[in-house]
């Protein structure tokens, strides 16, 4: 029993981290339609300028609190800076082009990011300072640490947050109208150019959270991180229902538990005949599952909702 | 002291003039400090033809590993810089090598790609590739073309059992490894219960699988195998699952990338096994990467410990000073590289077809170990060592099997007879040094009773 909790705990966590990244996914499509693939590096980049500042200031004393907090603040304040960049520079100049045409310079602002990255910090892998307390809580038999926890909170106070942002706020009831017609809603005298480059603000400090959260713990950094992680993300927020704030939670969770009940149990299930190794088949099978019966995915039902 | 002090001292200068050498390829530096022997500059030689002989070297320069590729290469170029400043000359004429570095990604596909790119610009010799998942489908490609192939970290069985002329390796092969590997779990870790993980590349799963089989010859037994990717950070579901079978040992057969972060994941699960793994994770960014955790856990890396061999630590100094830290196979890759470059001094040719039939026939004392392939172009009698984490770096506990333990062995022996002679020799001075007390104590005794006996007669006497 307490092996069947253990592993939903790792499903909660794993999924909250999906989660995080996939909130950045969703929102840009909910807003633009486009699908932003670089995200995933931007996700890297905050970790890498947050391990940067931490390793710069993990022997200055200062309370790890605060380092923390610095540290967040730094790889914010990069990756919005570079999420601005991205739009002006790979996005905006093709805002009226067909659909693919900025997919295909996503994927190449992609690459040009974990390109420079390497340059930055190298092929080597970065260890996260142990600064953080180890010490794990004990749950019915099962451990979580301090930082899982926080992990599972931050998303979804994440994801409360962004609802908020959206259906409460001015700048929210913009973004939808933007979401739902630029050119009628630059008409009514929103400047969309203005709402589309905070949305990929946003999007892009929710990266440095989710980006800070993730090295800190696997605690690993690499250039390279971005890839798989982004992949996984932008699953989770297709399954969750891509553009839906909660969906994308929603979605990043169930991928997290679907993968860790597999890895765990199919080995068991089927007497050995699939091992651990289906586990991303598994997620995908249901992805697909999903996606034939609820082509929008689980909650992205009614386009008005988005965003 | 000052007699002690002659090798470090040609050492120091042996070492300046390496990297003198060395740096003529970077940009022009000021020149360096005049040598302390003022040679005499001898009258220019008529001018000799030079022969530009391109080397292919294959390793992921970008991805997950592109810090293990980027090592290789580094390890190719000091070789080949070394080389060049020596100024070789092969069937008279002066050659000038070019490393030609190709970037396979670890990927299957792009391996088979960039093979076909180096055979296109005609290298004489590829040295790579680093993974044996690229290694092999390469293999053919340079087979087909005669170009013959030494990888300096492929350990894969099947990469030499295909049967191609061109394929060698310098390093042990999986099935030398995991042997070792799985009698060391059992004996030495005495485990008798084994979870064994692996990447699903086709190192680690073939490393995994002749560990299982070691294993179980060995009377242990596995209660589970699990699998993960070559790009994956999170393995808390699969360290659960083996926490629930509650293994002695768990054996990774991967890389770094994924074994220290495992290992962290190990200990935050409150698994608290051995951790035992091959060459792949025996390196300090494993220790980097696991942090704590890593304390006390195990790896194995054939070949001898570089500061073992002769001109081991020569190199490792150098290569320190000129790329920093090595990462894993730097050395073995120095190695193939002087391997192929033997082979073509002895062939007296630097042509693919020529120089081929010599690599067979090496015997080279390379920096890693000394270097003779058999007849599939398997290193003969590769020994490997195991190592394990204490205070953060990997030491050094034993070697099995290769040449070298027989030599150990051979070395201990003679110690112990050694031992043996002495402890009898001391036994003997012992015995008359007994005897010659006892001697003296009997004496002394006898003076004494003869006083007393004396003494007693006079008041007798009296």
């Amino acid at each position: 029993m307490d092996i069947f909790i253990q592993q939903i705990i790792n499903g909660l966590v794993l999924g909250s981290i999906y989660a995080l990244v996939a909130l950045g996914y969703t929102m840009v499509y909910g807003i633009m339609g486009l699908i932003n693939f670089a995200h995933g590096e931007v996700v890297m980049i905050g970790a890498m300028v947050a391990l940067t500042v931490i390793k710069l200031l993990a022997n200055s004393g200062l309370p790890v609190f605060v380092i923390i907090l610095l540290a967040l603040a730094a790889a914010a304040v990069v990756c919005m800076a570079v999420g601005f960049s991205i739009e002006r520079i790979a996005y905006r100049p093709l805002r009226n082009a067909p659909k693919l045409a900025p997919l295909i310079t996503a994927i190449g602002v992609s690459i040009v990011l974990q390109n420079l990255a390497m340059l930055i910090w190298g092929r080597n892998y970065h260890a996260f300072p142990p600064i953080l307390p180890t010490s794990a809580h004990d749950v019915f038999g099962a451990t979580i640490t301090t930082l899982q926890v926080a992990i599972v909170l931050i998303a979804a106070l994440m994801m409360a947050g962004l609802i908020v942002l959206i259906h409460r706020t001015r700048l929210g009831r913009a973004m939808r109208a933007t979401s739902e017609n630029p050119s009628i809603a630059q008409l009514m005298g929103v400047n969309i150019n203005q709402i589309i480059s905070i949305t990929f603000i946003i999007g892009s400090a929710l990266a440095a959270v989710a980006g800070l959260m993730v090295s800190a713990n696997y605690s690993i950094a690499h250039y390279y991180m971005g890839f798989m992680l982004g992949l996984k993300a932008f699953t989770a927020a297709v399954l969750g229902g891509i553009g839906n704030i909660a969906g994308a939670v929603l979605g990043g969770i169930l991928l997290g538990l679907i993968e860790s009940l597999g890895a765990g149990y199919i080995g068991d299930l089927t007497g050995g005949f699939l091992g651990s190794h289906y586990q991303d088949i598994f997620a995908f099978f249901v992805l697909i599952c999903v996606l034939i019966f609820r082509p929008s995915g689980l909650v992205g039902e009614k386009v008005s909702e988005r965003a | 002291m000052s007699y002690s002090r002659i090798p470090s001292m040609t050492l120091a200068i042996a070492a300046a003039v390496a990297m003198i050498g060395c740096g003529q390829k970077e940009e022009p530096k000021p020149a360096p400090a005049p040598a302390p022997v003022a040679a005499p500059v001898p009258p220019p030689p008529p001018p000799k033809p030079e022969v530009t002989v391109q080397l292919g070297h294959v390793a992921p320069l970008t991805g997950p590993q592109a810090h293990l590729g980027k090592d290789n290469e580094n390890g190719a170029r000091m070789a080949i810089d070394e080389l060049n400043a020596k100024g070789l000359e092969i069937g008279g004429a002066k050659i000038k090598f070019v490393l030609v570095a190709e970037d396979d990604q670890a990927d299957p596909k792009q391996g088979t790609i960039v093979a076909q790119k180096l055979v296109d610009a005609k290298v004489s010799g590829v040295i790579g590739h680093l993974n044996s998942g690229t290694t092999i489908p390469a293999s053919k490609i340079y087979f087909d073309a005669g170009i013959p192939q030494i990888s300096g970290s492929a350990t894969n069985p099947t990469y030499t059992k295909q049967g191609f002329a061109t394929a060698f390796r310098v390093m042990a092969n999986d099935v030398q490894q995991g042997k070792v590997l799985g009698g060391y779990a059992t004996k030495q870790l005495a485990g008798k219960t084994v979870a064994i993980i692996d990447d699903r590349s086709a190192y680690g799963q073939g490393l995994a699988d002749e560990f299982e089989k070691a294993v179980v010859a060995s009377g242990g037994k596995v209660v589970t195998r699990e699998f993960t990717t070559d790009k994956a950070t999170d393995f808390a579901a699969i360290l659960t699952k083996i926490k629930s079978k509650k293994p002695d040992v768990v054996f990774y057969g991967g890389m770094d990338a994924q074994g220290g972060p495992m290992t962290k994941q190990m200990k935050s699960l409150g698994l608290k096994a051995k951790f035992l793994t091959g060459d792949g994770g025996c390196t300090p960014e494993y220790i980097k990467l696991a942090g704590a955790a890593s304390e006390g856990q195990y790896c194995s890396l054939p070949g001898v410990p570089l500061d073992q061999m002769p001109g081991g630590k020569a190199f490792g100094d150098a290569f320190n000073a000129k790329y920093g830290q090595i990462q894993l196979y730097a050395p073995y890759v120095y190695d193939a590289v002087m391997v192929m470059v033997d082979s073509m001094k002895r062939a007296n040719s630097v042509e693919s077809a020529k120089f081929l039939p010599e690599i067979g026939k090496s015997d080279y004392q390379g920096v890693t170990t000394k270097i003779q392939f058999d007849d599939k172009g398997d290193l003969k009698g590769g020994a490997i060592s195991l190592y394990q984490v204490k205070d953060g770096k990997w030491e050094y506990r034993e070697t099995i099997g290769g040449s070298v333990v027989a030599e150990v062995k051979e070395a201990v022996k003679e110690a112990a007879t050694a031992v043996k002679d002495a402890a009898v020799a001391t036994g003997d001075a012992a015995k008359d040094a007994m005897k010659d007390a006892a001697k003296e104590g009997a004496k002394v005794a006898a003076d004494v009773s003869k006083d007393a006996a004396a003494a007693k007669a006079a008041v007798e006497k009296k």
